[in-house]
């Protein structure tokens, strides 16, 4: 048996992701660290109802670099999420499964979610 | 010979006892989040640019009160389920695959309550 020529599997050292499966992974780790930013939304919460003191303490700590950095990173995060979900629904609907298409649509979420996070940023500042 | 009961073969589940209900389910509270998400990015406005006083009338008002509450459902149940499948997918002892995803599930769950009771509280305060 000749096991020299068998195709393989692309390994994932070896194998540079398309622009699709970057994405793809992208989803899954924005997934998880959304998921994680929830335990913050919590803290968050909890600011609120301890009453006014504790809500300027929170106010004090999201004001610094570090957790803007954090809120802008969610809030970019979370706009990619959602862009690629709709994509996924998009799939799930059975539509839209061409090389062609799939390399389009991914430049458009990208795109479509710095646009979101940009007007979102200007919202907060007005 | 077919053993199966001829209710088993119209809900066609076999051994596995459940069928799309994971996969719809991440579907549905997706679907669900799309307008919801818009009601975290004004709470989160709110709570790191607007006065404690605005933040608390905001969230005091029934329909925003209940539609935040709804998305706390939403999302804590999306992310169970997407943090599950995280789980399965690189977790292959079986033991603690069971463990982390039933871990995983309880904490959303811990973590919904305690942000719904979050929100009670201030929005029946304020």
């Amino acid at each position: 048996m000749n096991s020299t020529n068998r195709p393989l599997s692309p390994h994932l050292q070896v194998y540079r992701l398309p622009l699709t499966g970057l994405i793809s992974i992208t989803h899954r780790m924005t997934g998880v660290m959304l998921s994680l930013g929830l335990i913050l939304f919590l803290c968050m919460l909890y600011a609120i109802a301890g009453g006014a003191e504790a809500f300027a303490a929170m106010q004090a700590m999201t004001d610094s670099i570090l957790l803007q950095i954090v809120l802008w990173g969610f809030m970019y995060a979370l706009f990619f999420h959602l862009c690629h979900g709709v994509r996924h629904l998009i799939w799930d609907a059975g539509c839209s499964f061409d090389n062609e298409t799939l390399n389009r649509y991914a430049l458009i979420e990208l795109f479509v979610s710095l646009v979101l996070t940009a007007a979102t940023f200007a919202f907060f500042i007005l | 010979m077919d053993y199966r009961s001829p209710i088993s073969k119209a809900r066609g589940l076999g051994s596995a006892k459940s069928g799309t209900e994971h996969w719809w389910m991440q579907r549905v509270t997706a679907a669900a989040l799309i307008p919801l998400s818009f009601w975290l990015v004004m709470l989160l406005k709110l709570a790191t640019t607007a006065t404690y006083q605005e933040t608390i009338t905001w969230l005091a008002s029934p329909f925003n009160a209940v539609v935040i509450a709804l998305w706390i459902l939403a999302v804590c149940f999306h992310a169970a389920l997407g943090v599950q499948v995280v789980i399965e997918d690189y977790v292959s002892a079986e033991g603690a695959k069971i463990i982390a995803v039933w871990t995983c599930h309880l904490l959303f769950t811990a973590i919904a309550v305690a942000a719904l009771f979050a929100v009670l509280q201030i929005s029946l305060a304020g």
